[in-house]
């Protein structure tokens, strides 16, 4: 492990800050991009092209009454709000944002990253349960399997990734991909663990979390006021962070596309300027790719769900890890 | 520094498991166990075993006490009676027996003086992924695959049993 310096707790509160406020940029432009794509304006009222409707959002959020139902589990129905965002908040710890830019480099910070997320299913399943409604216990039921289900295969897309790398370090996979993003050496993986990441944040094909038409709001239908905000911004850090993590694990994390072959030796300063942008264009987009598929794509049914994870991502995750293994063994002798 | 948040995580682990064997509701008993987990995950991480304490909170925090919420979500167990309503000659068997080990535990614990063993530069490096995989496939190879042949026929037999299940139902429709 290394030491903990004033650099670190600088980066980690600038990742912090960013990722906080990225959340209410994720909302503004889902709402203007869903408007695109079904034809319509969305909001463009509040300030400049509707820019500070994040924060006329969080306004009316917080002046809203705070109802917590009759016979709720008070003390739970008030912590599980909490959970989600403390997760999400987490992860950038070990993430790499430029060549030596990173809070700190755990020895195993792959399995770190899957140990916070696999935590992050107690605040959807405790607000089920804890309200007290049947709606909100099916949606926290429907998210505990689900997102264990598709733990499984993100982990073993994680783990083919890991094999090309032979560390644990996030750190190391981010500096293992500066020529070859594993992308192109490892597409499979790549699918699987977009696929799973949907999944993991409850997003569209896989909300059935919230399916509205079903479960009226799904787990969060009994919150109201700050503690809905709250599962929201969850909602939309985990967006953020799983494009991170896409971005880290296959697309090349801070690198451009063969960059070792091309780019030029630059000054520090140059060089994290890039590396910053470029991560952060990449970050962007798949954010852009998580609302484009929302909007776009229906949603499965549950059952079709757990079909998909367990009979056909979970086989095909682990033969591409075995087939990755038997290559990398014969013919690359590593 | 170190002894303070040991002396933290032992009182939140020992209170945590308290509170999971006496709390009557279930849902409440599950979710002290899992704090419970995540508590010895930090004493483990005091001693500089990060591997298992990542390892602790990813399978037994993150996934195995997922799915007990999930039973007992599913099967909406109800509040346990009192166990002291109905006292039977098995309980007090199971009493004598914790005193026994209660005692065995604390017979074994009054030799130790020490809260903490120094943290030496060759057991930081005891914990890391590397020098766990290097032990695991040289010295202890045969256990590590016996358990995995464990593992593996106590998987198979869970989907036959699963499996059963399902098609006896579909046979009934």
């Amino acid at each position: 492990m290394t030491e903990i310096t004033i650099t670190s707790y600088i980066i980690l509160g600038t990742a912090l800050f960013m990722l906080l406020n990225s959340a209410a940029v994720a909302v503004y432009a889902e709402r203007r991009i869903a408007g695109r794509i079904q034809n319509r304006v969305g909001p463009n009222r509040v300030g400049p092209f509707g820019l500070l409707q994040p924060i006329a959002d969080v306004l009316k959020l917080i002046l809203k009454e705070d109802v917590t139902p009759h016979n709720s589990y008070k003390l739970i129905h008030t912590i599980a709000p909490i959970i989600p965002v403390v997760t999400a908040l987490m992860t950038v710890a070990v993430i790499p944002f430029g060549e030596g830019i990173y809070a700190t480099d755990i020895n195993a910070g792959v399995l770190y990253l899957l140990a916070v997320a696999s935590l992050g299913v107690y605040g959807v399943t405790l607000a089920g349960w804890a309200s007290n409604s049947k709606y909100s216990l099916l949606g926290g039921l429907r998210a505990a399997a689900q997102m264990i289900s598709y733990e499984l295969p993100l982990g073993m897309a994680v783990a083919s990734v890991v094999l090309f790398v032979g560390s644990l370090s996030v750190v190391d996979v981010a500096v293992a991909q500066e020529n070859w993003w594993f992308v192109f050496l490892n597409p499979v993986g790549a699918i699987i663990f977009i696929i799973a990441a949907f999944a993991e944040s409850n997003r569209t094909p896989f909300d059935l979390v919230e399916a509205e038409q079903e479960l009226v709001g799904g787990f969060h239908t009994e919150y109201s006021s700050m503690k809905f905000g709250m599962f929201f911004l969850a909602e939309y850090m985990h967006v953020v962070i799983n494009s991170m993590l896409m971005t880290t694990f296959f697309f090349g994390s801070y690198h451009l596309p063969f960059a070792g072959y091309w780019l030029p030796e630059m000054g520090t300063a140059a060089k994290a300027i890039l590396d910053i942008t470029v991560f952060t264009g990449k970050t962007a987009f798949f954010v852009f790719l998580f609302i484009w598929v929302r909007w776009t794509i229906p949603r499965f049914k549950f059952n079709q769900v757990m079909k998909l994870g367990w009979s056909r991502l979970l086989p095909l995750s682990i033969i591409n890890f075995i087939v990755i293994a038997g290559i990398l063994f014969f013919f690359f002798n590593g | 520094m170190e002894t303070y948040a040991f002396v933290l995580l032992a009182v939140l682990a020992i209170a945590t498991a308290l509170g999971m064997i006496l709390n009557k509701n279930t849902v409440n008993s599950a979710l002290l166990l899992v704090l419970n987990l995540v508590s010895i995950a930090g004493v483990y991480l005091l001693l500089q075993a990060q591997f298992l304490a990542l390892i602790q909170i990813l399978v037994y925090a993150g996934a195995i006490m997922v799915l007990f919420l999930f039973v007992i979500m599913l099967l909406n167990v109800d509040e346990e009676e009192s166990l002291f309503d109905k006292f039977r000659i098995k309980y007090l068997v199971a009493f004598l027996l914790g005193v026994v080990i209660f005692g065995q535990i604390l017979y074994s614990l009054g030799g130790v003086t020490d809260m903490l063993p120094e943290v030496s530069s060759e057991m930081v490096q005891i914990g890391t992924v590397e020098a766990i995989a290097e032990v695991f496939y040289t010295d202890y190879l045969f256990a590590f695959e016996m358990t995995a042949i464990l593992l593996t026929a106590a998987v198979v037999g869970a989907l036959l049993i699963a499996q059963y299940k399902v098609k006896d139902s579909g046979e009934t429709e």
